[in-house]
């Protein structure tokens, strides 16, 4: 992801561009071989691995994969299933029977509505981006509480950092309670002021993620609510 | 074309009567990511014509019918706001923003990657806030910098240039006069970085010579607005990098 660009491989492409030969290179994500280079496919930063040459897309629609914890809510409600928006192209599927409730035909109305949000993993994505969700798991659950947030998917990296630790650190200043979804929602619970510096600093995410001085900008933000506090 | 023969389109020094040579584009200016509420946007500005597009999705493609199993559909609609032009245009579509909206989709169609996005469908929004000849160039130049900003991935992106011919002679992008009272029109839409024509049309005639001459026009003009294209992109998201 955007994270862990430095120095010469910081390099920002557009759709067309030819990012390097093909001969001895693997063609990576975000990118296509054509007569004997690689061409990079989306906006964003090139990246070379192992020999394999990718781009790191700034922008990009939220592809379901089968284990992703995701925030979704709830579109449409039937006798059986509920239909939740996940952020992706597709609505997930969330059938009576991995539900984490008892539900009776025709009741699942009463268990979850049209706007409830809920966390939910994705079980299965089919050839047709069909989307199968589970709510069997733990922790995932029906969010009662607390406020939802998006944010791009490629800067999600950028939140949780390396080994979470923008996330952690972001949970003990905050005091609240976060869950980050794959699908580029977050799930913020805690007192209002807290939450409200929790929106604050994913707005800046939201703006800033792509940039390289993104760290520096998030250590001034997390200054202003040691000020808060003071005061 | 009207072909008016008697209305003077060239000065006796050569050039074109605002002032450009004849191979010689209207200046252009293009920014990404002007509309927050959208996956993608852009605003062109060639010459007096500001054309805005926005782009929306990959999402699940409505009506079922127009969903293909293997691919994503493009989705383009094309619109003159009616304050665009001298003569307010009425609101709505019409045969004309039909057509333009089809021939757009087509060419944008030839250059992402549908195949990544089936049963889906791709919302691509231009709106023409000011016309003066090139609006279809323009919305597709717009259009294809709002996909690379919203993410899509795209072989190239589509480049609207126009040549045309003006008192027997062969010009670049035409302005609104030469449109009206000119002798051909060629818009083409151009895949720089391949050299691939993704939509051609031609309004008049042209000779094979004329012909050749004018898409070598339009390829040089393709490859100067390529050039801004990715320029707007890199601007948007290098400015204040460090």
């Amino acid at each position: 992801m955007s994270q862990g660009r430095s120095g010469a491989e910081q390099r920002l492409v557009t759709p067309g561009m030819a990012i390097g030969p093909l001969t001895g290179m693997r063609v990576g994500s975000g990118a296509i071989s054509h007569n004997d280079e690689i061409i990079a496919t989306k906006l964003g930063w090139v990246r070379e691995l192992n020999g394999t040459i990718s781009v790191d897309p700034i922008n990009s629609p939220y592809l379901p994969r089968s284990g992703d914890l995701v925030i979704g809510t709830v579109a449409e409600v039937r006798n059986n299933l509920w239909f939740l928006n996940i952020n992706g192209s597709f609505q997930g599927l969330l059938p009576m029977s991995l539900a984490p409730w008892k539900v009776e035909f025709g009741q699942a109305r009463q268990h979850m509505d049209v706007g409830d949000s809920a966390l939910a993993r994705v079980q299965e994505v089919d050839e047709c981006h069909n989307v199968v969700l589970t709510m069997k798991g733990v922790g995932l659950r029906r969010l009662s509480q607390g406020a939802v947030v998006e944010v791009p998917v490629n800067h999600l990296d950028r939140i949780r950092g390396e080994n979470n630790a923008n996330l952690d650190r972001m949970k003990n200043i905050s005091d609240c309670r976060i869950i980050v979804g794959e699908n580029g929602r977050v799930w913020i619970d805690g007192d209002d002021d807290n939450i409200s510096w929790t929106r604050e600093a994913l707005a800046i995410t939201k703006q800033h993620g792509h940039k390289s001085n993104f760290d520096s900008i998030m250590k001034k933000h997390e200054k202003t609510f040691t000020k808060q506090g003071d005061a | 074309m009207g072909g008016y023969g008697d209305i003077q389109l060239l000065r006796d020094d050569g050039l074109r009567l605002d002032g450009r040579k004849l191979d010689e584009s209207r200046p252009v200016s293009i920014q990404a990511g002007i509309l927050p509420a959208a996956d993608g946007s852009a605003m062109v500005t060639h010459g007096l014509n500001v054309a805005v597009a926005a782009v929306y999705g990959p999402m699940e493609a409505h009506p079922r019918k127009i969903q293909r199993q293997d691919r994503a559909v493009i989705d383009v609609r094309y619109n003159m706001a009616p304050f665009s032009t001298s003569d307010r245009i009425r609101p709505g579509y019409n045969r004309r923003s039909r057509e333009i909206s089809k021939v757009t989709a087509e060419a944008l169609e030839s250059a992402v990657l549908v195949e990544r996005f089936p049963r889906s469908k791709i919302r691509v929004e231009i709106e023409i806030l000011a016309a003066e000849a090139g609006t279809r160039c323009a919305g597709i130049t717009a259009a294809s910098v709002a996909l690379a900003d919203a993410g899509i991935p795209m072989r190239d992106m589509v480049v609207g240039v126009a040549s045309g011919k003006i008192e027997d002679t062969v010009v670049l992008d035409l302005d609104k006069a030469e449109d009206n009272y000119g002798q051909a029109d060629l818009p083409v839409g151009i895949l720089p970085n391949t050299g691939e024509i993704a939509f051609l049309q031609m309004d008049g005639d042209l000779s094979p010579e004329e012909f050749d001459l004018a898409m070598e026009y339009n390829f040089k003009a393709a490859k100067e607005i390529h050039e801004i294209m990715v320029d707007a992109l890199k601007a948007r998201y290098e400015g204040g990098d460090n």
